[in-house]
Parts: C-alpha cells; sequence; structure tokens
C-alpha cells in the first residue's frame, strides 16, 4: 500500500515536471491548432495599484475584448436602435457626454450625470451609489433601464443573433456562435476593463525629463495635496482635495487598496440633501444619506458638468462649491477645517481667489490626451 | 480537461512541498499561528461610526467619530526566558469601517508560550521612506505627501466643543522625524495570561482599543482648542497618550 502510494506519488511527480515543461513551452509557442480565444496582455501601469483582482469565470481574451468594443457602440442593444453604451460614454468627453443629465432611448432625463468610464479595474463598486458590484452585472441596468436603452436583454440577445457580424465573434470569444445575455456581459466587461488611462499631463511631469508643470500648477498641486496644518506645519495651505481624490494611487478616487481588489469608500461632499440620497439608497443606512461614490478627477476638465446631478458646468464652480458653500451639517468632517484668514479668503475652507485658480489649474493637469484619442476604445463602425 | 490537468498539476505540487517540509522537520521547530483581534471602544462603548450618540472624553468634550483607522506593525511575542519571535513584514491597518481588518493572523509563530507581546502603533521609520508599499501599506488617504510618509492613527468626526472649526475634528496622526516623531511602541499587560501555540489549536487574543485615551493621560486634549491635529508637536501630545494606555489586552481564547 505504502509502496504503491509511493509509486503514485513519483508518477505525480514526473507528470507535474513534464506539464510545467509543456507549461512553459506553451508560453513560447502558442497553439495554433486550439481553438480557445487568445489571453489578453493586460498590462497595469506600474503607478497604478497592482493588487486588482480579476473574476475568474471572465478571463479577459483579445476576441473577447474587440467584441465588447463593438458591442458597447452596438446601437442594436437599445430598443430603437439609436443609442449604444457610446452614446452616453463618449471617448473625445472621457467616456461622458457633456450633459447635465444623461437623456435616454426616449428622451427622458436620468436623475444622475454620466460617469466618466476609465480605471474601471481599480472600482469594486460602480455607478454613483456603488449599487452595482461588478462590470458584469452593471451593464444590465443601463440597457434595460426604460429611461435609458430601454431594452430587454433578452431582446438585444435576439437581434444580436440574427446580424451575421456577431455569431462568429461570440464563437471565437467563447466557443458558441449561440449567443447569451452573459456573454454579451462579459464581452463588455471585458472591454471595460481595458480602459486604463495612465498618461495625463501630471504623471509626464513627474518622469524625470519630463514637461514641467506651470508655476500655477505646482501651487496648485500643493493646495489639492495638502490638508490645511499639513505635517504639523502651522502655515501650510490645502484644499484637502486628496483626502477623497487620493493621488497618491493615482485613481484619484477613494477606493482604499489596503485590503485585497480595494474597498470603496462613499463621502458627503456637503451639498444640501436632495431628493437623491446616493448611498441610502443602496444600503438604507441612515448615516449614508447623501453620500455618494467618489469620481476620479483623471480627465476632468472633459467630463463637465460636474456632481451626481451635473449641477455644476465649471471647475471653478466645484472649487467654490468646496471653499464657500458646503452645508456644514451633512459635510465630511475634513470640509470643515478651515486654512488661517489671509488676504481675499472666502468661506470655510479659506481659500483666495488666486489659490482656487491655482487649484483648477492643477486639475487640468490631470487630462491623459493619449486616452481620449487611443485607436482601441474608439467606434469601429 | 485543461481543468482536470491542472487539478493533477496542483495535486503533484502539493505532494512535493509536503515532502520538503517534512524534510525540514528534523531541525526546525513545529509551527502554529496566532489569531489578533482588535475592539475599538470609547471606554465601554464600542465604538460605532457615524453613531448620533456621542462618546464623552475624561475632561467632558462630547464628540462622534466618523473615521477611525490605525496601523499596527513590528508585532513581537516574547518568551519567558527572555527571547523573542519577530514575526517578518508585519503590517496591518486596523479600519472601524472594515469589519475584516479588525482580525487577523499571524502565522508561522514557533510552538511554545509566549508571556508578552509588543508591536508598534504606526509604521516603522524605514517603511515610511521606502519605494512602492503593498498591501496594508498601499498608498491613499493614510500617507502624506511631502516626505511626511504615514499617517498612523486617524481619527474624524464631530465635536460640539469644536465650534470654532465648524464643528469638524480632525486627528492625524504621524510624522517619523525628531523632533515629532510619533512612531510608538506598546507592550500591553499580560495581566500574567499566556498565549499558548500550539499544533492544531490558535489562540485568539483580543486587545481592546480605547479613543478615550487619546485625549487623556500625560496630556489632556481639549477639542475647543485642539481639533485639527495633522503631524508635528500636538501629534506628538496624542501619541503619548496612546502609548500610555490606548491598548489593553481583554482576553485570550483558545489556550
Amino acid at each position: 500500500m505504502l509502496a504503491s502510494n509511493t509509486r503514485r506519488n513519483a508518477k505525480l511527480l514526473v507528470s507535474a515536471l513534464i506539464m510545467l515543461t509543456i507549461a512553459s513551452c506553451e508560453k513560447k509557442t502558442p497553439q495554433p491548432a486550439a481553438p480557445a480565444a487568445t489571453p489578453y496582455n493586460l498590462v497595469l501601469p506600474t503607478q497604478l495599484p497592482q493588487a486588482v483582482i480579476l473574476p475568474t469565470n471572465n478571463p479577459m481574451t483579445v476576441e473577447g475584448v474587440e467584441l465588447g468594443r463593438k458591442l458597447f457602440y452596438e446601437v442594436k442593444l437599445s430598443s430603437n436602435n439609436t443609442m449604444s453604451c457610446g452614446s452616453c460614454h463618449q471617448q473625445s468627453k472621457a467616456f461622458t457626454d457633456g450633459r447635465v443629465k444623461a437623456i435616454g432611448v426616449d428622451g427622458i432625463a436620468h436623475q444622475r450625470n454620466a460617469m466618466s468610464l476609465v480605471n474601471l479595474l481599480w472600482e469594486p463598486n460602480l455607478n454613483w451609489d456603488g449599487a452595482a458590484t461588478s462590470l458584469e452585472t452593471q451593464a444590465r441596468v443601463p440597457l434595460e433601464n426604460p429611461i435609458e436603452m430601454h431594452q430587454r436583454l433578452t431582446d438585444g440577445v435576439s437581434k444580436l443573433q440574427q446580424t451575421s457580424l456577431y455569431p462568429p465573434l461570440f464563437a471565437a470569444a467563447f466557443g458558441s456562435s449561440t449567443i447569451t445575455e452573459d456573454n454579451v456581459l462579459k464581452a463588455l466587461a471585458q472591454f471595460e476593463r481595458t480602459l486604463i488611462s495612465s498618461n495625463s499631463r501630471y504623471e509626464k511631469s513627474l518622469v524625470p525629463g519630463g514637461p514641467a508643470l506651470t508655476l500655477d500648477e505646482q501651487k496648485g498641486k500643493i493646495l489639492f495635496f495638502n490638508h490645511p496644518g499639513e505635517s504639523g506645519n502651522s502655515n501650510a495651505r490645502g484644499g484637502s482635495c486628496d483626502h477623497c481624490h487620493s493621488g497618491n494611487n493615482y485613481l484619484f478616487t477613494s477606493t482604499n487598496f489596503t485590503t485585497p481588489g480595494g474597498t470603496t469608500q462613499y463621502f458627503n461632499n456637503g451639498l444640501a440633501l436632495s431628493a437623491d440620497l446616493g448611498r441610502f439608497g443602496v444600503t438604507r443606512v441612515a448615516a449614508d444619506r447623501g453620500k455618494f461614490r467618489v469620481p476620479t478627477l483623471r480627465n476632468i476638465a472633459l467630463t463637465a458638468p460636474y456632481m451626481h446631478d451635473g449641477r455644476f458646468q465649471t471647475l471653478e464652480e466645484v472649487v467654490d462649491h468646496y471653499n464657500e458653500h458646503i452645508d456644514i451639517n451633512t459635510a465630511d468632517p475634513i470640509l470643515l477645517v478651515s486654512n488661517p484668514t489671509i488676504n481675499g479668503s472666502l468661506g470655510l475652507i479659506k481659500l483666495t481667489a488666486t489659490e482656487k485658480r491655482q487649484l483648477v489649474a492643477f486639475l487640468r493637469t490631470l487630462t491623459d490626451s493619449t486616452f481620449i484619442k487611443d485607436p482601441r476604445f474608439s467606434n469601429p463602425f | 480537461m485543461k481543468f482536470l490537468k491542472y487539478t493533477t498539476l496542483f495535486l503533484s505540487l502539493l505532494t512535493l512541498s509536503a515532502a520538503v517540509t517534512s524534510c525540514d522537520d528534523d531541525d526546525s521547530p513545529s509551527l502554529g499561528a496566532i489569531d489578533m483581534e482588535f475592539e475599538n471602544v470609547a471606554g465601554s462603548t464600542a465604538i460605532q461610526l457615524n453613531s448620533t450618540t456621542p462618546y464623552t472624553t475624561a475632561a467632558g468634550d462630547q464628540f462622534t467619530i466618523t473615521t477611525l483607522r490605525y496601523y499596527i506593525s513590528n508585532i513581537k511575542l516574547k518568551r519567558a526566558d527572555g527571547t523573542e519571535f519577530v514575526q517578518p513584514d508585519s503590517y496591518y491597518l486596523i479600519d472601524q469601517g472594515i469589519e475584516s481588518s479588525r482580525k487577523f493572523s499571524i502565522p508561522n509563530v514557533p510552538i511554545g508560550d509566549y508571556s508578552g507581546i509588543t508591536f508598534t502603533v504606526g509604521v516603522d521609520s524605514v517603511r515610511n521612506v521606502s519605494g512602492a508599499q503593498t498591501g496594508a501599506l498601499s498608498p491613499g488617504d493614510m500617507f502624506w505627501t511631502w516626505n511626511s510618509g504615514y499617517i498612523y492613527t486617524k481619527l474624524e468626526g464631530r465635536s460640539p466643543q469644536s465650534s470654532n472649526l465648524n464643528g469638524g475634528i480632525i486627528f492625524h496622526i504621524g510624522g517619523f522625524k525628531s523632533p515629532n516623531n510619533t512612531i510608538r511602541t506598546v507592550s500591553p499587560a499580560m495581566n500574567n495570561n499566556m498565549i499558548q501555540v500550539r499544533e492544531g489549536r490558535t489562540p485568539e487574543v483580543h486587545f481592546k482599543a480605547d479613543v478615550l485615551k487619546m485625549f487623556t493621560g500625560p496630556n489632556t486634549i481639549r477639542f475647543a482648542a485642539s481639533n485639527n491635529i495633522m503631524g508635528g508637536p500636538d501629534a506628538v501630545k496624542v501619541a503619548n497618550n496612546q502609548a500610555a494606555g490606548m491598548f489593553t489586552l481583554d482576553h485570550i481564547h483558545g489556550n
């Protein structure tokens, strides 16, 4: 018994070694005979957190991503064949639509502003209220929502099945030309995961020899990252922006990456409570009233209007809000910390008009002009 | 089919590693583990973020908490004979907002009896300045940008006594440079308890972290005067309070 076990183990060991050899061979020369889709080589920019979690049931493939791109721009996924995901998420506007509130196929406005689609790999929760917890489940909502694309996904699948274009693409990506709702959602998610931006002018300025920021932008950067009184320096002036829009990990969101895959954090940004109570609608926890997910500031100059309801048209208005108009009873405590008053200081945070201008100048350096022109993300039709 | 193959591979590798481990058994001690749990309290009350019922400091200031986080690092376990087990690379961020962060396991602890435990509240100076960080040290909002390193303890909330700052209280305790170094190492009293690490038996060491102790002890902190601390001399005062009695060993399960 013992002897046979040993022999069995030895056999397993040998087979393991053989398989290791095979595995390493496979890496160098992909087997042309294999009908399976080609793994997509996802490259994570080194400055962004590396601890992302990819769903094991939807591995990214070249064919899946390319199919997802087509589906993203496919108007057949809307009830009257007029809108695609790309209608409200336009690449030139960092995948937003320039509207105060998104408008669906029937001309009805959504209660919220269309969010930028960027670096979604680093977003464990999606939407302004974090209601969706994966890209695969998120996409169904805008597809089927009566005030968005207004078409049951099963109807979209039927339309796609009748085309000559899609069945072979699904076969190449998922091994079957019979289109399923799941595979539509999986392909869309795969494409969305490729929407990575890491080449803003701010990032380029940090590379030795890169283009330097102007003096105003540099001063704005300090105001962006600083809290008033930072590091015990009572003269340090700051806008506390980094508190929620973390620039240390280059995501400019508040996803906390000290846990595997990250944890989304929600904040009250001092807007007076309105009918849209944000996170509260998901959790029903009283403390979540008026809290929202923190949108990225990457490409923020391209994604006007601002806030969950698009109420502010310009970055200047947004900075004015945080500096002068927050509701002190509901705002996150960090927004209650003031700078010492100096000549021309305004409001609660008490930045001067010059400081506010510098802050906005820095925000404009977060634009990634290569991202909005990348042909891999553009409309293929 | 592919799946089956990989299962075989996995099993074989498992066998291989088991064989290697058993080879080592002769000359190295057997290993166990310790579970650590931190319960955040204000006196005798369990902390609840955004609670509408305020806590009261020893000096009588009332406050509520929206954010509470602190680093625990460089954990050392001491044997009765004075020798120590030092957990390598141990950095943990306890976050009141993330339940799973309040419990963690120390693996590969040599079997034995431990009569003392020491840990750092914060992050050692080396890790404050060294390169790309991962895990609990991943850059985020527990980090200052200007070469000041990590925020070791962050407590934010509101206090009616803090009226001069619109009611906010912000305590960011950090800084590793003299004279405002706030790294503190504590050895909570064991009260004659032993942490007994055995094969197949993992003791759970349960600590309490009392936030009221941040504001009392060697230095009394009143929110009317101190409500926006971001490192510096005032942070040192809070760090000294923390070192003096914020962390206590409550009990040990599973001995």
